[in-house]
């Protein structure tokens, strides 16, 4: 946050009497909204602090045991991270029609875009159940503890990500999705743009850095 | 941190057409006196009450381990405490008075004064503010526990891996540690996003970030390190938790681990965690010194970048705890520069406060004399810090009493001194009565005895070389004097606490008296003061202001309200108090509903902690409390539109836009759950 933006912030005045006080935000930004942006600006410290530790154990197996990356399987990694990817996609399309007021067709895309996080969980799974029969659990050695501990955190938020993405849907299914509600889908993209982000990070932290 | 992302549920509330049972489960809280009224409370007037009389019981617990330790050190080869038992005591002292009393105070004036200081009904999130303190106390809980189920943790506050790891430290005491302050985590973590929002965007009209009072600048500086530094103690207590119950290899230097990825970890939140703690003190500070010299605050824009500058380069230092752990010379003298130059913008503001004092009508009231007591207290806190800064110097004092003496003139002469003085001051606004003023002077010549003599022999004590965290010690080392100097003030301490237990229930008494059965009301604005808090009328209404006030004269809003400058500059008044404050007496205001979630939610946490402990099948259930009160909260509107604690009027509420805020036909969308 600059200066700039605490400093002077616009006054908005309400009209009329103040005692109507109907809500109008000093930032022109909904609570709802900003508190999204102030909650994933922490989440930046938390993966900083996860990454962190990756990066310092990433070589580490002297408890014996493969590293990381002398198992993985980057073109798998690729495809499932170019799935999470297509999936901010569909969000953005899902939140567009929503605020165009086009409900069947934002419901689709959520869906969409729930699916494709789904695709890419399991992706995860299958994954993590290769490294333990290759020999390398959360116990084996100091780097797949970290490599586990990091993707695993990421793998919660984007299941997290695909329940709000769901319950949208069922709402949605109820006819309760209308252009009134465009900021709340908005802001659930927010978030899942956020974790897209971060495993753009874990991807070239972890996998193609060597 | 999980709960917080159940904000994009959140609907904007619709039609509502509220149902006194959302779920089926609970009918919609009414209640507004009693225990319930409490337990449901989303009110940030209660919750700010909540926070102090909770964290005010934390610190009876905290000062009796704090006796102990003294009573064991008293004499040489003390035998009160057996070095485990020793411990436990120091471990759960400082964690305790960190996490339990200093930073719930702060939380509790903070949640208390920014909306009535920025001119709003309420914080953002009404629900999530509640939310926030029931896990506060979830994890307090949690952590004291451990005394009941067996062991208090033993690795010290810091709890440096891998001396916390299972092998030296076999016991579950630790395991308490990691799961109470990762639920502590989550209230400051919901805090920040809270304040911050609130600060940002509700405001009342007229009032630029510029015209806010330096407590509200305080508030929104410590809640943005919160933001950021509870996140990276979070990260490091799941990396311990899982090499702790689950066998990781974070910690385990037989596997190669790096033993100062904890410290790295631990003070790159524990730096800025100091200021966490102490900003809000001088928020108050500022606060009160202007109101008792009757001036404005000196250089006000000097204490807000000020401020600002202490929260940035507070992320800098970091390391100047780690001096002694061998980190390389490049490091040290890096960190040593960061650590000079952050005490700048400290001694600004301390030449500030003086220069607010200088030449104006100086009231030595009570809540004066804490805050000048902190002033001075706090110089010499900073002053020892500062000797820190100089390497060489900090090598020789690492792990000595001479640190113990710094951060306890840094916390207790500077942050609980002023939170002491805020009681005095801010009673009469939150309680409806007054705390005898000679009362409170008496209290404070004890506590400023009693502090010094506690205290500053221990720089003494660490000089000469005794060891911190050492159970005993042994006659001849010319440590016996001071020591036995140190215990008798931490008694002359713990009187002056009894003193301000005596003075709460006297005044409390005589208001009762004076009051024949009727409610306590303090009369308006008694000590003359400055910011908008004043405005309301004392108590406090529940809907803070009968009218969004609009600032006219920027900083000093009230103040200005009642007095002009003539054309010699002298100050005339113009309006009485009572003409300028209002009365309070508005019914008509549509507020944010209780709701019994919060408490809910909170209420699955412990089970959770204790759970992963015990057995995961206890987890599996305080889980399932935390996922279904998760959507009983999403799914139940904000407002009830049946009626609230005041009778609701037309359209929107005032301060709601509540995280969570379904629309209304709760019986349709019961099957959601079921
Ligand atoms: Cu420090």
């Amino acid at each position: 946050m600059t200066d700039a933006t605490l400093a002077e912030g616009p006054v908005v005045v309400a009209p009329g009497d103040y005692d109507d006080d109907h809500p109008v935000t000093n930032t022109g930004l909904s609570n709802n909204k900003l508190a999204m942006w102030v909650f994933l600006a922490s989440e930046c410290l938390l993966f900083g602090g996860l990454i962190s530790t990756y990066l310092l154990y990433k070589d580490n197996n002297i408890s014996g045991g493969p590293l990381p990356r002398q198992i993985y399987d980057i073109p798998f990694t690729s495809i499932s991270s170019f799935v999470l990817l297509t999936s901010s996609l569909t969000m953005v399309l899902a939140v567009s029609a929503i605020a165009r007021g086009e409900e069947r067709r934002g419901r689709t895309w959520l869906a969409t875009t729930a699916g494709l996080g789904m695709v890419f969980i399991s992706g995860q799974v299958y994954e993590f159940q290769t490294f333990v029969r290759e020999g390398m659990g959360f116990t084996t050695n100091a780097a797949s503890s970290a490599f586990f501990t990091l993707t695993g955190f990421h793998g919660v938020h984007v299941t997290m990500g695909i329940i709000m993405l769901v319950s949208l849907v069922v709402l949605s299914l109820r006819g309760r999705l209308g252009v009134e509600r465009a900021e709340t889908v908005e802001i659930v993209g927010l978030y899942w743009h956020f974790v897209d982000v971060v495993w753009i990070l874990i991807f070239t932290v972890v996998y193609l850095i060597p | 941190m999980a709960l917080t992302e159940t904000g994009p549920l959140a609907l904007p509330s619709g039609d509502g057409a509220g149902s006194p049972r959302p779920l089926g489960v609970f009918a919609r809280p009414r209640t507004t006196h009693g225990w319930r009224s409490w337990v449901t409370t989303v009110d940030h007037k209660k919750i700010g009450i909540m926070y102090g009389a909770t964290a005010l019981f934390f610190f009876l617990v905290g000062g009796m381990e704090a006796l102990l330790i003294r009573l064991q050190l008293a004499t040489p080869n003390g035998k009160l405490l057996s070095a485990d038992l020793y411990n436990q005591v120091f471990t759960m002292h400082g964690t305790t008075m960190v996490f339990l009393v200093v930073m719930p105070l702060g939380a509790g004036f903070m949640n208390y004064l920014v909306p009535l200081q920025i001119g709003a009904r309420d914080v953002a999130f009404p629900r999530l503010n509640a939310f926030g303190f029931w896990c506060f106390l979830a994890g307090g809980l949690v952590l004291n526990s451990s005394w009941l189920l067996g062991h208090a943790p033993d690795g010290g506050w810091f709890m440096y891996a891998p001396n916390s790891g299972v092998q030296f430290s076999p016991t579950h005491g630790i395991d308490f540690w990691n799961m109470g302050l990762l639920f502590t985590g989550i209230a400051s973590l919901t805090g920040a996003i809270n304040l911050i929002t609130t600060v940002l965007n509700m405001r009342a009209p007229g009032m630029s970030m510029f015209k806010m009072p330096v407590f509200t600048w305080m508030t929104l500086v410590t809640q943005f390190l919160l933001l950021f530094a509870i996140p990276v103690l979070t990260a490091a207590q799941f990396l311990l938790m899982f090499d702790r119950l689950f066998g990781a290899k974070f910690f385990d230097v037989s596997a190669g681990a790096d033993p100062l990825l904890w410290e790295n970890l631990f003070w790159i939140f524990g730096h800025p965690e100091v200021y966490i703690m102490i900003l809000p003190a001088f928020g108050l500070v500022s606060e009160i010194l202007p109101v008792f010299s009757r001036k404005p605050i000196f250089g006000y824009p000097f204490m807000v970048f000020s401020g600002i500058a202490i929260g940035v380069m507070g992320w800098g230092v970091w390391a100047h705890h780690m001096f002694a752990s061998g980190i390389g010379p490049y490091s040290v003298a890096a960190f040593s520069m960061s650590t000079m130059l952050i005490a700048v913008p400290t001694g600004i503001k301390v030449f500030n406060w003086i220069a607010t004092m200088w030449g104006g009508q100086v009231r030595f009231k009570a809540p004066m004399l804490y805050a000048i007591g902190m002033v001075a207290m706090f110089t010499v806190g900073g002053l020892s810090g500062v000797t820190h800064a100089v390497s060489p110097a900090d090598t020789q004092q690492t792990d000595t009493y001479y640190i113990v003496a710094h951060f306890h003139y840094v916390l207790f002469g500077g942050a609980l001194f002023v939170f002491v003085g805020g009681f005095y001051y801010y009673w009469p606004k939150v309680f409806g009565y007054f705390l005898s003023d000679a009362g409170g002077k008496l209290n404070f010549w004890i506590l400023f005895v009693g502090f010094n003599m506690t205290f500053g022999p221990m720089h003494i004590l660490g000089l000469r070389g005794q060891p911190r965290r050492v159970y005993t010690y042994r006659s001849n080392y010319g440590y016996e004097f001071w020591n036995m100097v140190s215990t008798i003030g931490a008694i002359i301490i713990g009187i002056s606490f009894l003193v301000l237990m005596a003075n709460i229930a006297i005044g409390y008494a005589r208001a009762k008296r004076l009051s024949a059965g009727g409610p306590l009301t303090a009369p308006p604005d008694p000590w003359d003061a400055r910011s908008l808090e004043w405005l309301t009328a004392n108590p406090t209404p529940v809907h803070n202001f009968d009218r969004v006030p609009t600032i006219r004269f920027g900083l000093d809003e009230l103040f200005y309200r009642k007095y002009r400058e003539d054309e010699g500059g002298r100050l005339v008044r113009v309006a009485t108090a009572e003409e300028v404050v209002e009365k309070g007496d508005r019914t008509d205001v549509h507020l944010p509903s209780p709701s019994y979630w919060p408490i809910v939610v909170a209420f699955g946490l412990p089970f959770v902690g204790w759970g992963l402990i015990y057995n995961l099948w206890l987890a599996l259930v305080g889980g399932a409390v935390v996922v279904l009160g998760i959507f009983g909260w999403a799914l139940e509107p904000s407002v009830d539109d049946e009626g609230g604690p005041l009778h609701p009027d037309h359209g929107q509420p005032p301060t709601t836009g509540e995280s969570g805020a379904a629309e209304a036909p709760v019986e349709q969308e019961a099957a959601l759950v079921d």
